[in-house]
């Protein structure tokens, strides 16, 4: 079977503009929350990881009009050239786009966005992407809850089996917004402090924002240093509750089993798991149940919320880059904001950046509707 | 080769105030609006799911859509179906996104409802169909602007080929406002329809 990879990637966050800038500050333990005390946005103080607007808009100003582009679409477009840049691939007829996004422009319904309503259309988002860089294909738009992120890396990998394309450029966004903030906090999740995943003293999850974009490629020549292959991906749903995670996880255990087969790899091969970890009771304990079905309670894990907040449609994409620069650099990174075991079955939390010797990682992701995805990845070169 | 011997074994669509299952109409009501249509759609198709009652309408007409489908298409009642859902449209969940909105509009009065933001998300409605038909299965949600008939044949072959699915309920859900429509096709390795983009067009172009 040939193999799919995972090459050139950029973050845009509030930790930084690119990848390894924000992969050094996580090594570092450098969270990028904040609490924002703008009500505007939501009324009373919140927890955030906020992209600079200033920043974002003077970086934006060499690739085009700010005033013609949503925060949404600068953060993406921002993202999206540096990837395309750095992979030389000529946008040919075999060369796809996916943008993943739980929300998309959803800023834009409210009567006081300069912006038409209209422009909420996730469809409209794509192409605009698609016709600021010039891609040849149809875009492909994602929104499948909080698992957007990863799934777009299945669907990228899926497109290019079945020779659609022959590369994928998936980019995955979402911005902070009320809509978002007042719907977290109507189910009483929202923490007011820095989540804290997996952990005793932990209150529920913030809301973060980035976007961060991938090249996933069936060539094996020309890749990034920090390249992985994709051996296998999985997404099941729990058929439980839309809103709830189920208490067995069996879809984020059948979504891990599925991966697994496709890869042809148990739970001794992984290195390292880069979990959901919202910092909500329910998903963590889910995760942690689910883990000790699959005998990974001993495998190092980590959750990265503690750093960008949830960032949604973005959060699986985002956390799979950090991955692939784990890694790379042979380091895993602390679970920020973790200090005692909150979860009723044991799972190994990673505290502080560690050295150590990586090849393999999985990478899950679990969202509303039920749904939980799943892959598996690892290092090209040794 | 199994590429080759793909079919579409059952084919459903909600629009114009009709339900067709295969090429036969299976409810009609005249002059009513979307939600009364749906209403007496889940009372004439005996959908016994009283869940169906709190879900938007995206979910509600995804849900029904796929509900006539799986139950013709089911052999055994409590046997376990590896079925995948495949759903597209072009509006996202946007017609309840606005509802979100305007509940939010008044600052300093506002109260959301969890109840309506949950189906601000197009894939709760695969969620609604897993948790009725224990669907333990393969989810994704697509935005096209229109049907993209391409993406929609190239995904579910390689879900059925790559062995993650036995059968793929692919198709198109869109509602907006007053504008609705769903249409939905069971992708398998029996049944008599060719999967073809041509076909799947022709389908949705009859509905």
């Amino acid at each position: 079977m040939n193999n799919t990879y995972l090459s050139y990637n950029n973050i845009v966050s509030s930790l930084g503009f690119d990848s390894p800038t924000v992969i050094e500050k996580i090594r570092n333990g450098e969270s990028g929350l904040k609490l924002v005390a703008d009500t505007s946005i939501f009324p009373t103080p919140f927890c955030s990881s906020l992209i600079n607007t200033e920043r974002l808009e003077n970086k934006f100003a060499n690739l085009g009009n700010i005033e013609e582009y949503t925060r949404l679409e600068q953060m993406l477009i921002i993202s999206l050239e540096a990837t395309l840049k750095a992979s030389k691939i000529k946008l040919t007829d075999r060369v796809g786009l996916i943008i993943s996004t739980t929300k998309g422009n959803i800023d834009t319904l409210d009567p006081s966005h300069p912006m038409p309503e209209e422009r909420a259309y996730l469809g409209t988002l794509g192409h605009i992407v698609k016709s600021y860089f010039g891609f040849k294909t149809e875009p492909i738009v994602l929104s499948n809850a909080c698992v957007s992120g990863l799934l777009a890396i299945s669907v990228a990998k899926r497109f290019i089996a079945q020779g659609t394309f022959d590369h994928v450029f998936i980019v995955g966004g979402d911005v902070v917004t009320p809509f978002i903030l007042s719907g977290f906090n109507s189910f009483q999740a929202l923490s007011p402090q820095p989540c804290k995943p997996y952990c005793k003293q932990r209150s529920g999850i913030n809301i973060g924002e980035v976007a961060a974009s991938v090249l996933v490629t069936k060539e094996k020549e020309n890749l990034a240093p920090e390249a992985v292959a994709i051996l296998g991906e999985g997404t099941c749903n729990d058929a439980n509750h839309i809103s709830g995670p189920s208490r067995t996880g069996e879809g984020l255990y059948r979504s891990i089993g599925s991966a697994f087969k496709e890869a042809g790899v148990s739970a001794v091969d992984i290195d390292y798991i880069s979990a959901h970890g919202t910092a909500t009771i329910f998903n963590d304990e889910m995760e942690a149940i689910t883990l000790n079905r699959l005998q990974l309670e001993k495998t190092p894990l980590n959750s990265l919320k503690g750093y960008f907040g949830h960032t949604l449609g973005a959060s699986g994409l985002l956390e799979t880059i950090v991955g692939m620069h784990s890694l790379y650099n042979n380091t895993l990174y602390s679970t920020l904001g973790f200090s005692e075991l909150g979860v009723s079955q044991p799972i190994n939390v990673i505290t502080k950046s560690t050295p150590k010797k990586l090849a393999i990682f999985l990478k899950t992701a679990s969202g509303f509707g039920g749904c939980n995805t799943a892959a598996v990845f690892k290092k090209v070169t040794p | 080769m199994k590429r080759q011997l793909l079919k579409i074994k059952a084919y459903a669509s909600i629009a114009n105030n009709r339900v067709s299952l295969n090429d036969g109409i299976v409810f009609s009501e005249e002059k009513n609006d979307l939600s009364a249509f749906l209403k007496q759609a889940y009372k004439s198709l005996d959908t016994n799911y009283s869940k169906f009652f709190k879900m938007d309408a995206l979910s509600k007409l995804g849900f029904l859509a796929a509900d006539i489908i799986l139950k013709s298409t089911q052999k055994e009642p409590d046997l376990e179906r590896n079925t995948a859902l495949v759903f597209s449209n072009s509006a996202s969940s946007l017609d309840t996104d606005r509802k979100h909105q305007k509940s939010i509009q008044d600052k300093d009065n506002y109260f959301p409802s969890p109840a309506v933001f949950v189906y601000t998300l197009p894939n709760i409605c695969l969620g609604e169909i897993s948790i009725k038909h224990k669907l333990y299965s393969e989810n994704s949600f697509f935005i096209f602007n229109h049907i993209n008939t391409g993406y929609l044949f190239d995904y579910a072959n390689n879900l059925i080929l790559s062995n993650k699915a036995d059968e793929v309920l692919c198709g198109w859900v869109n509602c907006d406002g007053e504008d609705y429509e769903a249409f939905v096709y069971l992708v398998s390795t029996e049944g008599t329809i060719p999967h073809t983009k041509e076909e799947i067009l022709k389908l949705y172009n009859i509905k």
